[in-house]
């Protein structure tokens, strides 16, 4: 069944959309992630104009993440003081973003620098995750422990805060920061940020994991919504129909992946993913590098 | 006032030339509608030409139609190595290009319309778009025209469609053109275009309205024109869906 967007102005399989979002929101459910960093991509290959696919994108993680965080205020797993530290950096970030995307599609490498970030990030993430699980699988079948590090910089640093949910007493710099970079990336790639958020909140504010994804779905639901809000009123971008068709799908795959994942074995789970990150970065890697078929593309001057 | 109107209409037909045959025309749809199952749309064109005299004697009578959509500057960027990938480097507008154009005709267009005739009426796909100067440092500004001219092709957004008008008796004519799912809404002005020995020797001009309707138009016109409200609206959307999804699924669990 194909069905017109309204603001994409393309024609599309509904099926499709629906599969897509069903098949994203498994891998989402599976692994705990938000899963832009999945659907924007897909979008792009079925020929979602890019700027739609990112606006739309956005509203979409509202969505999930929305639907995720009301799991964790009920077992009373998200900071709301980290939260709102940094929603602070999220909010500025999304805002210089939404700026920036639009700077770049005036000059015409908005695609470049999309897809430069996911190949820079992805693949960063991607192979960090992979070392990491591989090594955690090597540990657990030889039973050793795993060591845990102190960092000593986040406690030096001024304006210290305390923090009881997660039982941290730092400074509000490194989330602040940390905030803003998300927000940043979360306006130019249409994602979340939750795969660069949850390291970052482990390994450089040292939060307890228990409270990590809460929070960060947390500050991501107001993060996206802020995106989805500075992309709908500047670049008239966010297909509502589009979005919609793929929350279906979305918030159906996300329970049967939730089932699967809870079947298997946490650092499969991790390798499974980072395999996945990595397959995802191959493909836009190799559309970088290799000479494509077309070498001259059309779109509509940017009304300055 | 009315006298004037009269007179001044008068003095106009007086001053057309004598018209030896026109153009009678019938389509298939005047008016397409863009809806939510929207996937394209054929429409069929075709009329008879009208004359007063027999049929001149000589070579046969040609037609050639075109169908326009509305036209915009756009901007064709080229890609170049740099730094080992591949990125836009030069950029070329377009000062008109239409987002939609068919052109049809009873034969080879290079043999029913002469170069003349074509620069007059801008017929063919390369006539039909306006480009006027590409920056000095690009010498080579055909081959971006010509690169619009393949990537809309593809896309089905600009078709020629040689010897596709059917010509009964030098006096019936009908064709199909076929508008791709991808359109933009606006007036599609389309012209009917009678030759004889490469001339033209009549031409008629209709509107197609190409729009969106219920709630494309709907959607469409709010992102537009309250866009605040639009991004709340869509906010809300995932909200509810979000908020739906999470207590729909814990229902189904206990």
């Amino acid at each position: 069944m194909q069905i017109y967007l309204p603001i994409a102005e393309v024609s599309v399989n509904a099926f499709l959309l629906l599969g897509l979002g069903g098949l994203v929101g498994m891998l989402s459910g599976m692994f705990g992630v938000g899963g832009g960093f999945l659907m924007t991509p897909l979008l792009f290959f079925i020929g979602i104009p890019p700027a739609v696919a990112v606006a739309t994108g956005a509203n979409q993680i509202v969505a999930s993440s929305f639907s995720g965080v009301l799991a964790h205020f009920r077992r009373r797993t998200v900071d709301l003081r980290m939260g709102t530290v940094l929603l602070i950096g999220g909010l500025i970030g999304a805002a210089a973003g939404v700026a920036v995307f639009n700077y770049l599609r005036s000059i015409g490498q908005v695609d470049l620098m999309v897809r430069l970030c996911y190949v820079v990030f992805l693949g960063i993430i991607g192979t960090l995750m992979f070392v990491e699980s591989l090594a955690a699988l090597r540990r657990s079948s030889s039973g050793a422990k795993p060591k845990r590090k102190k960092h000593g910089l986040v406690h030096k640093m001024p304006f210290k805060m305390r923090f009881r949910v997660s039982g941290l007493y730092i400074s509000v710099i490194p989330p602040l920061l940390v905030g803003l970079s998300v927000g940043v990336l979360a306006a130019i790639m249409g994602v979340g940020g939750g795969f660069i958020m949850v390291p970052a909140m482990i390994y450089i504010l040292g939060m307890p994991t228990k409270v990590v994804i809460g929070t960060s779905l947390f500050q991501i639901i107001f993060v996206a919504a802020f995106t989805t809000m500075l992309h709908a009123t500047t670049n008239y971008t966010v297909d509502v129909v589009l979005a919609v068709l793929l929350l279906v799908g979305g918030v159906v795959g996300a329970q049967i992946g939730t089932n699967i994942g809870l079947r298997m074995k946490a650092e499969q789970l991790r390798v499974l993913l980072a395999l996945l990150v990595m397959i995802v970065c191959g493909k836009l890697a190799l559309e970088l590098l290799l000479q494509p078929s077309e070498l001259y593309s059309v779109a509509p001057p940017v009304m300055q | 006032m009315m006298r004037g109107l009269v007179l001044a209409f008068l003095t106009f037909c007086a001053t057309l030339p004598a018209r030896a045959e026109e153009v009678v025309l019938g389509l298939s749809k005047d008016e397409v509608a863009i809806t939510a199952s929207f996937n394209g749309s054929d429409i069929l064109i075709f009329g008879a030409v009208l004359r007063e005299e027999p049929i001149p004697s000589g070579s046969p009578l040609e037609v050639v139609i075109t169908v326009s959509g509305p036209s915009t500057p756009v901007t064709v960027r080229r890609k170049e190595r740099r730094f080992g990938i591949w990125i836009n480097t030069d950029a070329v507008e377009v000062d008109r290009a239409p987002s939609y154009y068919a052109v049809a005709s009873s034969g080879p267009l290079r043999e029913v319309l002469s170069n003349i005739e074509d620069l007059r009426y801008r017929i063919t796909v390369p006539r039909a778009i306006r480009s006027v100067g590409a920056p000095m440092t690009i010498l080579d500004s055909a081959a971006f025209t010509r690169a619009l001219i393949r990537i809309r092709g593809n896309m089905g957004l600009y078709q020629v469609l040689e010897e596709n008008v059917v010509v009964d008796q030098q006096t019936l004519f009908r064709t199909s053109i076929q508008l791709p799912s991808a359109v933009t809404e606006g007036g599609y002005i389309t012209r009917i275009f009678l030759t004889r020995d490469g001339k033209v020797v009549s031409q008629y001009q209709t509107t197609i309205e190409v729009r969106k309707v219920g709630l494309e138009r709907w959607l469409f016109a709010l992102s537009r024109n309250q866009p605040l409200l639009y991004g709340l609206m869509s906010i809300a959307i995932a909200i509810a869906a979000g908020w739906g999804a999470s207590a729909g699924f814990a229902l189904l669990r206990r």
